[in-house]
């Protein structure tokens, strides 16, 4: 099990090597981010990287910096140090070019109330540059995919939560990006639904499309991802596969819930007390 | 570059079709106009017509500070101002293709009130040309300073409180009824500091009336200066938001 590193340390000189090496081979590099609202520190020196087609889970209790991790990786936050590389590219050095290779899903779904379902997919390809038939016959396509094709015509204020969703999905796919962040995405949506987005993803994650994913639902991380890290109080604790997740903990026959309580239970505790201990 | 206008040409034509009829629009940036000039015509219908420019002008500032007060304020609530800025445009491109939207917005009420006006008086146009480049820069100005004040504020009607604020002013300082020569010698450095004075210069020299202000090349420039100033604000807002 890899437990990441302790925080605080400059290892820029170390790590940027090592970084640029890695890049053929990892589409999301994430060395050191830290993010602080009016002093608190809301992600503290988080560090991972996610394979090409790896399907990545971010777990962790309200509040622990998963959001604020993706909004930084999507361009929308700009870490107050650290450095994100997304195919290559440097989340706050190329932020249009990481926008044209990645797609995100946020908590809310977000797009246009009085636009319909097909014309808020072309709208969204046409901001990624697409030609007019090209967008329009993928629109058709996702619409199709995503089971929203008699809604073609719908006003987007006129669907289900659900159908919401799933639209917010397809618009983030409509440029067919290489990397997806995929944010709380079946939180609040009923069981039907959650499922059906679930095989969305499976099927993404088929045809080779990298996701970093993050979750409430612990069952959900154990099904879809490869690796999972745990993230308490802005700062990753752990990563490592579900399997060895559970293998790690002292419950007999333990589920990846169980690993989640013990590993957020003790590592965290051990890990502020270090850190108050060394105020 | 051509990929900025582009994508800032798609999202003026998204608000034209999302956002052109929501009430507030309505009320403050059709209604109001034509109220206002209804207003002063049944006042005094004899010497209306010198006040005509004037209230073209105020019609493109009430057009386009109240649309973008909407597809400013109303995306920021909705969160559909956060979706926009994961497309691979930058602050600048979306806030520019917000603005144009405004404009258009704005000369699209003013178009149809000179062209009610054209049927109820002989209008006499000196030179339409300018009256044409006037009414695009105008509207171009007044929008940005719309998007200027939408960016700083959470709700629709908090966008509409504050542009009041620097509208409702400039309706007695910049010349509309009242020459800027005629104002107290302390007002006048106020007039020269809003948009509208130079647009309402420019628009009568546009119908025959003599430069007040400004030569009109002038007056022109400074309207484009505030345009630039009113854009590269929001944009600085917008991004600090980000940090």
């Amino acid at each position: 099990m890899a437990i990441a590193s302790a925080p605080g340390r400059n290892r820029d000189h170390f790590i940027i090597p090592a970084l640029i090496e890695r890049i053929g081979m990892d589409a999301v590099i994430v060395n050191e981010i830290r993010k602080s609202f009016n002093s608190y520190p809301a992600v503290d020196g988080v560090s991972f990287s996610i394979k090409k087609g790896e399907v990545f889970g971010f777990l962790g209790p309200n509040g622990a910096g998963k959001t604020t991790t993706i909004r930084i990786l999507s361009g929308l936050l700009k870490p107050s140090s650290g450095k994100a590389l997304i195919m290559g590219n440097d989340v706050v050095k190329e932020p249009v070019e990481v926008k044209k290779v990645i797609g995100v899903v946020p908590e809310t779904s977000n797009l246009y109330p009085e636009l319909t379902c097909f014309d808020n997919l072309v709208f969204a390809g046409r901001l990624y540059g697409m030609k007019s038939e090209k967008v329009k016959t993928k629109a058709d396509e996702l619409l199709t995919m995503f089971g929203l094709g008699e809604k073609r015509n719908a006003l987007f204020s006129k669907l289900s939560g659900g159908m919401k969703r799933r639209l917010t999905m397809a618009a983030s796919l409509i440029h067919e990006p290489p990397v997806l962040f995929l944010d709380e995405p079946t939180t609040g949506l009923d069981v039907m639904s959650a499922r059906a987005l679930r095989e969305i993803i499976q099927s993404l994650k088929q045809k080779g499309t990298t996701i970093l994913l993050t979750t409430h639902y612990i069952e959900e991380a154990d099904r879809l991802c490869d690796r999972i890290a745990i993230i308490v109080k802005g700062r990753i604790i752990v990563i490592d596969t579900p399997e060895a997740l559970k293998k790690s903990v002292s419950a007999v026959n333990p589920s990846l819930e169980d690993a989640f309580i013990e590993i957020t239970g003790l590592k965290s505790e051990l890990m502020f007390q270090e850190k108050e201990g060394g105020r | 570059m051509k990929d900025a206008l582009r994508a800032a040409f798609f999202i003026a034509l998204k608000d034209m079709k999302t956002y052109y009829f929501k009430p507030p629009n309505i009320s403050w940036g059709i209604l109001f106009p034509f109220v206002f000039v209804l207003a002063f015509y049944l006042r005094n219908p004899v010497d209306f017509s010198p006040l005509i420019p004037g209230l073209l002008a105020l019609s493109l500032l009430f057009g386009t500070t109240s649309m973008e007060a909407i597809v400013i304020t109303f995306e920021r609530m909705t969160g559909a101002m956060e979706r926009l800025m994961l497309y691979p445009v930058s602050t600048l491109t979306i806030l520019a293709g917000k603005i144009a939207g405004g404009a258009f917005f704005g000369i699209s009420v003013t178009a149809v009130l000179l062209l009610g006006l054209f049927f109820i008086f002989p209008l006499d146009i000196a030179n339409p040309l300018l009256l044409f480049v006037s009414i695009i820069i105008s509207s171009a100005a007044f929008s940005a300073l719309g998007a200027f004040v939408s960016v700083a504020v959470k709700q629709v009607f908090e966008a509409q409180t504050l542009a009041n604020f620097f509208r409702f002013p400039m309706i007695f300082l910049s010349g509309v009824f009242i020459p800027v020569s005629a104002l107290p010698p302390s007002l006048r450095p106020v007039a020269y500091a809003m948009p509208l004075t130079y647009s309402v210069d420019i628009l009568k020299v546009s119908f025959g009336y003599t430069a007040e202000i400004l030569p009109t090349a002038v007056s022109l420039a400074v309207l484009l200066a505030f345009t630039v100033v009113f854009l590269a604000l929001s944009v600085k807002i917008m991004n600090g938001r980000m940090t």
